[in-house]
């Protein structure tokens, strides 16, 4: 990453053009998740008794603690770009960095959620409840493993110092992306735990 | 329309709070029985929380006219292809 001041136009218009850039980038997740919750729809009108049976083997505590889990880190998340907002690069350092254990703690519940549907014999073969399920939590999943990496890495930049109030863009950037995940997994949690 | 004015903690942490609040509600109203109501209910609770995310924790609310057009012509796009494919697969 280059100095901010270097892009054409100062760094309020790069700011800008960064923000854009990722609302973007989002704008091809919504569609991306919105084939599958497409697929959702269309198997869960045309087998509702299938889905009813089928989600109700699912864990609604498990759910309902990875959902509280994942909103407490977007939290963590908005407090670090806040920190950032005002200079202080080692309170974002440990927001960020709770917020990365939040999203480990959310994947091995996911884990352990997995493991247990296996055992169960019930696989992504089964039907096709459990095939939209897992792809869907599997993609979310994905996508929260790819978070904490970029998340890691401004955790490194903020370490080093790249970091200030007048240069916020890569925790307000990474930011962007760890909401756009907590969001699909607040439509997951409804479709697949509450109503199948 | 700048982003000094909703960046406060308190607002965050109230965002927060009622985020939790409908989460405990809509997995409790998943185990009482209504019907087709329990879809439009788990599907409004769930468009709540979203909204809030994408209001205070994104900062859409202090945002300007182009990025809500970014934020939300992808929801438009999303409703074509959701609609769209329901028509065909249910008027099939």
């Amino acid at each position: 990453m280059s100095s901010p001041g270097a892009e054409p136009g100062g760094p309020a218009v790069a700011f800008e053009t960064a923000k854009l850039g990722v609302w973007t980038f989002l704008a091809t997740e919504v569609l991306l998740f919105g084939a599958l919750f497409t697929a959702y729809a269309v198997f869960r009108a045309k087998y509702p008794a299938l889905f009813h049976a089928e989600h109700l083997k699912l864990d609604r505590a498990l759910g309902l603690a990875n959902t509280i889990v994942l909103i407490t880190s977007s939290l963590t998340v908005v407090l670090g770009v806040d920190a950032i907002r005002k200079g202080k690069t080692r309170l974002l350092r440990m927001y960020y960095g709770a917020t990365i254990l939040l999203g480990a703690v959310f994947l091995c519940v996911k884990y352990v959620e997995w493991t247990a549907e296996f055992r169960h014999g019930v696989f992504p073969g089964t039907n096709i409840f459990f095939s939209l399920y897992f792809t869907m939590t599997g993609l979310h999943g994905i996508h929260v493993l790819l978070g904490m990496g970029v998340l890691a890495y401004v955790v490194v930049l903020a370490g080093r110092g790249r970091l200030s109030e007048s240069y916020t863009t890569p925790a307000e950037m990474s930011g962007l992306y760890w909401h756009f995940v907590d969001l699909v997994w607040i439509y997951l949690l409804p479709l697949l735990y509450l109503i199948g | 329309m700048n982003n000094g004015s909703v960046g406060h903690r308190r607002t965050y942490l109230g965002v927060y709070a009622a985020l939790i609040a409908l989460t405990v509600i809509t997995v409790l109203v998943s185990f009482v029985n209504l019907g087709m109501m329990n879809v439009v209910v788990a599907l409004l609770i769930a468009s709540a929380k979203a909204s809030l995310v994408a209001l205070f924790f994104m900062h859409l609310k202090g945002e300007s006219r182009l990025v809500w057009g970014f934020a939300l012509v992808p929801i438009f796009f999303l409703l074509l292809i959701l609609f769209g494919t329901l028509m065909d697969t249910q008027l099939r």
